[in-house]
């Protein structure tokens, strides 16, 4: 399999959540087992699509996360393949105790749609925006956690949640990203992919931060400097594997990501070279604060989420590697 | 009246089980598992589409129990049906044991949602309506929270829904025996009037009296004919029914009886506390 090493600049880009949206019709057009639940936010995360094809199969639950949770764990406990979907910050904190109790312990099936996540929410401000979800979902037993970079990726992911048995939340944005993979791209659940080879440092990105690696590669390339990019879509089951072996050869590590950097990738990271390759680390993503009203493309700026900023940490990891 | 014999002795058993699990787990919550015995012998041997031999068969009828506390009362009914061996019910609370502390659906061979964080069994109940109805399947989903439990958002979060999508599919208890665990509801923080508010919330309800079995298996027939919507049934109840010195009394909610206790309740339960 061959993985772009680049981003192509000026490609059209798409939001996670409308491949999200076109992945779920076409999975319904498939298998009548697929079924999916809003909480009033179908035109946001795109169920609508899957609403307008299959109506029967399509349930809106109104204004009330909880009760949509435990409904699709009803579902799911009655042989369906439910794909439950509102805001991250919604989805993963205002439903978190049915995620857990009704949906994670008994390792019910249900498949959750989060959009919206992150900083690049934008207008709508902090109160919208979660910079928390993976941390709160990664820690759940039975949990499966995919963070997808583009809309290639998420449509491999909403299919593989699927087949996946167990819950599986995936982590979807409001803001179009630009295509990295082409449509050849084979995803699997719990593989971290080497997208471009490099011995100087390792670049751990997931979600819109993946494109922000590759550019920081391309800069840091300009200065004679080869950076490994790993695109880690699946924060959970960890490839803790191919994570310590590039930290084994680069022995320097970065990870990027439109979340908190506690409990996130850079949480997953940390905790997997500090018991398998510890290496210097430096961690780009919010630094345990709140997102605000913004643009995506100034919030990205201010909170430190461009790919020079990712480029700053990767320099900085060199540097102490160097000691 | 009915003979239902049968029912008041299962409900006896039931009864006696809850007193010698939670003394014998020296923990557990026994108030709330006497005052839903009834219910839960009327559901397990007249009421439901069972069969122990098959606790995966499609076509069965099943049970959420919301108010997932009242465990004991629900593995004795599993057990006395056939579910499994009722020798199996001393071991409740043990570690590795199949019968959790709170029903584990993953666990326990006829459990069917894992409760006990409260207010989630509706919704739960209501998710597995709408795949019968998918299916065009005639299999019911029978549910059974508790009065305390409605306190919790969730609750009419999922009554809501059970009415907007017309659940006549859906048979849900109120165990309405009057007491939470700080103290009677009305002091902690009532839901009354819960008749009231189920039926504005589009159910059919009926209130009745949770220990005559006529009555009970009276409003489930009701329930069966209602088309077009959900059915709450109202079940007026005495918590820690059939053991004098644990009636009406709060601080049974959460307490195993000492050996002393569990014989002197065990006796008051040969006396014929079981349903009138």
């Amino acid at each position: 399999m061959k993985y772009p090493t680049k981003l192509q600049e000026g490609v059209r880009k798409v939001a996670t959540r409308e491949a999200y949206g076109e992945a779920l019709a076409e999975l319904g057009r498939e298998n009548p087992a697929v079924v999916a639940l809003d909480a009033d936010l179908s035109k946001s995360t795109k169920t609508s699509v899957f609403g307008q094809a299959f109506p029967e199969r399509f349930f809106n639950m109104g204004i009330a996360e909880a009760d949509m949770m435990a409904t699709a764990a009803g579902l799911a406990a009655a042989g369906k393949i439910p794909f439950a979907s509102t805001f991250a910050v919604f989805a993963a904190g205002r439903a978190f105790d049915q995620v857990r109790n009704s949906i994670c312990y008994p390792r019910l099936g249900v498949k959750i749609g989060a959009s919206h996540a992150g900083i690049t929410v934008g207008e709508d401000g902090g109160s919208h925006q979660s910079v928390e979800d993976i941390a709160l979902m990664r820690v759940l037993p039975n949990m499966t956690v995919l963070v997808p970079a583009d809309a290639v990726e998420t449509r491999a992911a909403v299919r593989a949640a699927a087949t996946t048995p167990g819950p599986v939340y995936i982590r979807l944005g409001r803001a179009g990203v630009p295509t990295i993979f082409g449509p050849d791209y084979e995803f699997r659940v719990g593989e971290a992919v080497i997208l471009r080879e490099g011995r100087d440092v390792s670049l751990f990105a997931c979600g819109v931060m993946v494109a922000e690696a590759l550019r920081a590669a391309e800069e840091l390339a300009a200065d004679g400097l080869e950076a490994e990019v790993i695109n880690v879509s699946t924060l959970k089951p960890f490839d803790w594997r191919t994570v310590s072996g590039s930290a084994a050869r680069t022995g320097a590590a970065v990870t990027a990501e439109e979340h908190s950097i506690i409990g996130g990738l850079g949480g997953a990271v940390a905790e997997c070279l500090g018991e398998h390759r510890p290496v210097p680390l430096v961690r780009v993503g919010l630094r345990d604060t709140f997102g605000e009203s913004g643009t995506p493309e100034e919030l990205m700026k201010a909170y430190g989420l461009t790919s020079a900023d990712v480029a700053r940490a990767a320099r900085e990891a060199i540097q102490r590697k160097r000691g | 009246m009915g003979n239902h014999r049968d029912l008041e002795e299962k409900a006896g058993a039931i009864r006696r089980h809850v007193i010698e699990m939670t003394a014998a787990a020296r923990s557990g919550h026994p108030g709330g598992s006497l005052s839903a015995a009834d219910i839960l012998s009327a559901l397990y041997f007249r009421v439901m589409r069972i069969d122990p031999s098959r606790p995966d068969w499609p076509e069965r009828d099943r049970f959420v129990l919301s108010k997932g506390h009242a465990a004991p009362a629900l593995y004795a009914a599993l057990a006395e049906r056939g579910f499994f061996p009722v020798e199996e019910l001393e071991t409740l609370r043990r570690l590795h044991s199949r019968l959790q502390g709170h029903p584990d659906m993953r666990k326990t061979p006829g459990v069917e949602a894992s409760t006990g964080s409260l207010g989630q069994g509706l919704s739960m109940a209501n998710g597995m309506a709408l795949a019968a109805r998918l299916d065009g399947r005639d299999w019911r989903v029978y549910v059974l929270l508790g009065d305390g439990e409605c306190e919790e958002g969730q609750v009419w979060e999922a009554a809501m829904a059970a009415a907007h999508y017309r659940l006549d599919n859906v048979t849900a208890f109120l165990d309405y025996n009057g007491l939470q665990i700080d103290g009677p509801i009305e002091r902690v923080m009532s839901p009354t009037p819960l008749d009231q508010k189920w039926r504005a919330f589009g159910w059919h309800v009926a209130v009745i009296d949770g220990h005559d079995f006529d009555q009970i298996l009276g409003a489930v027939e009701e329930a069966k004919k209602t088309k077009g919507q959900p059915t709450m049934i109202i079940a007026r109840t005495i918590k820690g029914k059939g053991v004098r010195f644990m009636e009406n009394e709060v601080d049974w909610h959460g307490k195993a009886p000492t050996p002393e206790q569990a014989e002197q309740a065990l006796r008051d339960l040969e006396k014929g506390g079981a349903a009138r």
